[in-house]
């Protein structure tokens, strides 16, 4: 059985860190999901030594989260796993909603081309994280295995967890703990943290089938077919031939029974017809949503599913936890470096537990569509969906999955509110919008040449228009104990000695940023605008960057 | 010329900024069925009786009510 094999990571006894006193570290990171990994690669990258613990010596089993959306592929880039990852998953961007055996409707995710990355990729979890695993031991992040961490105390200016190996309990200090140890969370649990929201009265089953198909990689979803009838069943094709399919049960269903391959083969029979197929892994799975009402806790960060939880429909949940350390991690580093004071990581917690509620929001509004609770809400399901097939308005109203798009933080209190005009959604607090662009001649992406530092943006027809104050204010600025990266934006092709300049080939950028010659936008190490103006000011940028850092 | 039913989305509410399109939709439609919660279904017949009755009275205009009518009533049953 089986389309892989699952690597077993070298185990090196942790006897260095079996010291007493326990010895202090500057950052742990515990848990090596996804999240956990994303978070000690960006510590890396922002040049922090980081040491992580995980309770296991492999990556997770079965295919999980299986589908990862455009922003987070972008943020795989920044962190220097993208590419291989998208060669190795199934790329799509339309999915078709059918209403018993008949298409209703269907999706474009990116319908507006000039965007390096499709909409989503499907991908076992698995391969994400043997990417990530490589990637961080690349870097040079301290990955110690079977450490399971199994109690933590919070004190005022650092963290201390107990941890159990093979060789014995021992205790490790954090000046800074990221706790990335999944929904269960062991470290929130033992500080007794609140989490809520509510449980949905439903099971799921998953099956992963290793099967040579010929339908196209799109995503369907139907609701009440012929070959499960009454119920909801979603069909995602992911690497290596394997396709996920994930049945709605009920809630009255048995999951030990429904799990037996007697059961689930008659399923996929029915679903699958004649086509030959090898059953590779199943789980039913009930879901939650809620979250932690605080994402920091004195020198806790959690991230992931520690800190917030979704139900499947959308693939809320990786993406989000991934967008987590995206958001964490330039916070994070600054602070430990001195640069900011540790205010900055309260924007942490207001950012993502915003992003929280609007995932959760989305992710139950999918649940109460797709797995109606009442008889009417079942009636207005199904008279949505009769109406998509003949009118635009009721294909809008159909929601089989809002799939993860990042949040606008726009209400953050790091952005400078805007005073110049502009149209256009790239404004304050959005997570900046692709284009292509040369650089040198070179065909690059706007998403690669941006995040890891502060940057400002400076938009111009020519480059030759771009005067000597601004220029030296802008290389003043790279050079400040904040670096902040001049990036100069230009209709036209042109060169600046020692200055990044990208020629916007198509148009795009100035389209998607209403930009004129002479706008300027400040970009946060994430890749958000934080504060643009039609015209460069020295004092504005330099106050804005304060803002941005919680020096203000 | 009589004004038409409008079919194309529609739901917007003032001072409101939507990044991304089904948000209005949804939010509409999580109003809706929150209308609906803790009723029976007899309760929510009548509820839904009351709706379309405030709202035909807010339209008001004819020419797009039988338009509506006729489209609510389309493949519902074989003529």
């Amino acid at each position: 059985m089986g389309s892989y094999t699952y690597p077993k990571f070298n185990y090196v006894p942790p006897t260095d860190l079996m010291t007493q006193p326990p010895q202090r570290k500057p950052l742990v990171v515990i848990g090596a999901g996804p999240v956990g990994l994303a978070a000690a690669i960006d510590a890396r990258l922002h040049g922090l030594d980081v040491l992580l613990f995980d309770e296991d010596d492999s990556v997770s089993v079965g295919s999980r989260a299986v589908c990862y959306a455009k922003r987070t592929l972008e943020v795989l880039d920044r962190l220097g796993v993208g590419q291989p990852l998208c060669e190795k998953g199934v790329s799509w961007n339309i999915g078709r909603t059918f209403l018993q055996d008949e298409e209703v409707y269907q999706f474009n995710l990116v319908p507006d081309p000039g965007h390096k990355r499709p909409g989503m990729i499907n991908l076992q979890q698995y391969y994400l994280e043997e990417a990530l695993i490589e990637r961080a031991l690349q870097l040079g992040v301290d990955i110690r295995w079977k450490c399971k961490a199994v109690g933590v105390r919070a004190e005022a200016d650092h963290a201390s967890v107990s941890l159990e190996s093979p060789e014995g309990t021992f205790d490790v200090e954090a000046d800074w703990l990221v706790v990335a140890d999944g929904a269960r969370s062991p470290m929130r649990r033992h500080l007794g943290l609140d989490i809520e929201g509510h449980v949905f009265k439903d099971r799921f089953l998953i099956a992963d089938v290793v099967m040579k198909a010929d339908f196209s990689a799109e995503r369907r979803m139907w609701f009440d077919p012929a070959f499960h009838p009454g119920q909801s069943v979603l069909l995602h094709k992911q690497a290596d031939n394997v396709w996920r399919v994930d049945f709605q049960l009920g809630w009255d269903a048995d999951p030990e029974e429904e799990r037996k391959p007697e059961r689930v083969l008659p399923r996929l029979k029915t679903m699958f017809g004649d086509q030959d197929f090898e059953l590779e892994w199943v789980s039913i799975y009930t879901f939650q949503c809620r979250r932690m009402k605080d994402f920091r806790h004195k020198r806790l960060l959690f991230v992931g599913d520690a800190a917030h939880q979704v139900s499947p429909f959308g693939a809320r949940g990786a993406n989000s936890g991934l967008q987590d350390t995206d958001g964490l991690m330039w916070k994070l580093a600054l602070v430990m470096k001195g640069l900011a004071p540790d205010a900055l990581l309260d924007s942490y917690d207001a950012e993502r537990t915003y992003a929280a509620d609007e995932n959760i929001l989305n992710s139950t509004r999918s649940t109460d569509f797709i797995t109606p609770k009442s008889a009417t809400s079942r009636m207005f399901r199904n008279a949505a969906l009769e109406l998509a097939r003949h009118h635009p308005f009721a294909r809008k109203l159909v929601n089989s999955g809002r799939l993860s798009v990042p949040s606008f933080v726009t209400h953050s209190v790091l952005n400078t509110p805007d005073t110049d005009a502009f149209q256009g959604d790239m404004l304050p607090g959005a997570p900046m919008d692709d284009a292509p662009m040369q650089r040198n001649g070179k065909d690059v992406w706007l998403v690669d040449q941006l995040g890891n530092h502060f940057q400002c943006l400076v938009f111009v027809d020519q480059v030759s228009q771009l005067d000597a104050g601004t220029l030296s204010a802008l290389r003043a600025f790279e050079a400040g104990a904040i670096s902040v990266q001049p990036l100069i934006i230009s209709r036209h092709a042109g060169a600046i000695d020692g200055v990044t300049v990208l020629h916007d080939t198509q148009g795009l950028f100035a389209k998607r940023y209403d930009a004129q010659p002479g706008s300027v936008w400040l970009a946060r190490p994430d890749q958000h605008v934080v504060a643009r103006w039609r015209n460069f000011s020295n004092t504005a940028v330099q106050a804005a960057l304060r803002r941005a850092t919680a020096n203000a | 010329m009589n004004p038409t039913l409008n079919l194309q989305p529609n739901f917007n509410e003032s001072g409101k900024r939507y990044f991304r399109d089904f948000t209005p939709g949804d939010d509409f439609y999580e109003a809706l069925i929150d209308t609906h919660r803790n009723l029976s279904d007899e309760q929510s017949a009548l509820v839904n009786a009351k709706l379309i009755l405030l709202l035909a009275n807010h339209i008001g205009d004819m020419h797009v009510l039988r338009e509506a009518l006729r489209l609510a009533r389309a493949d519902v049953v074989t003529e």
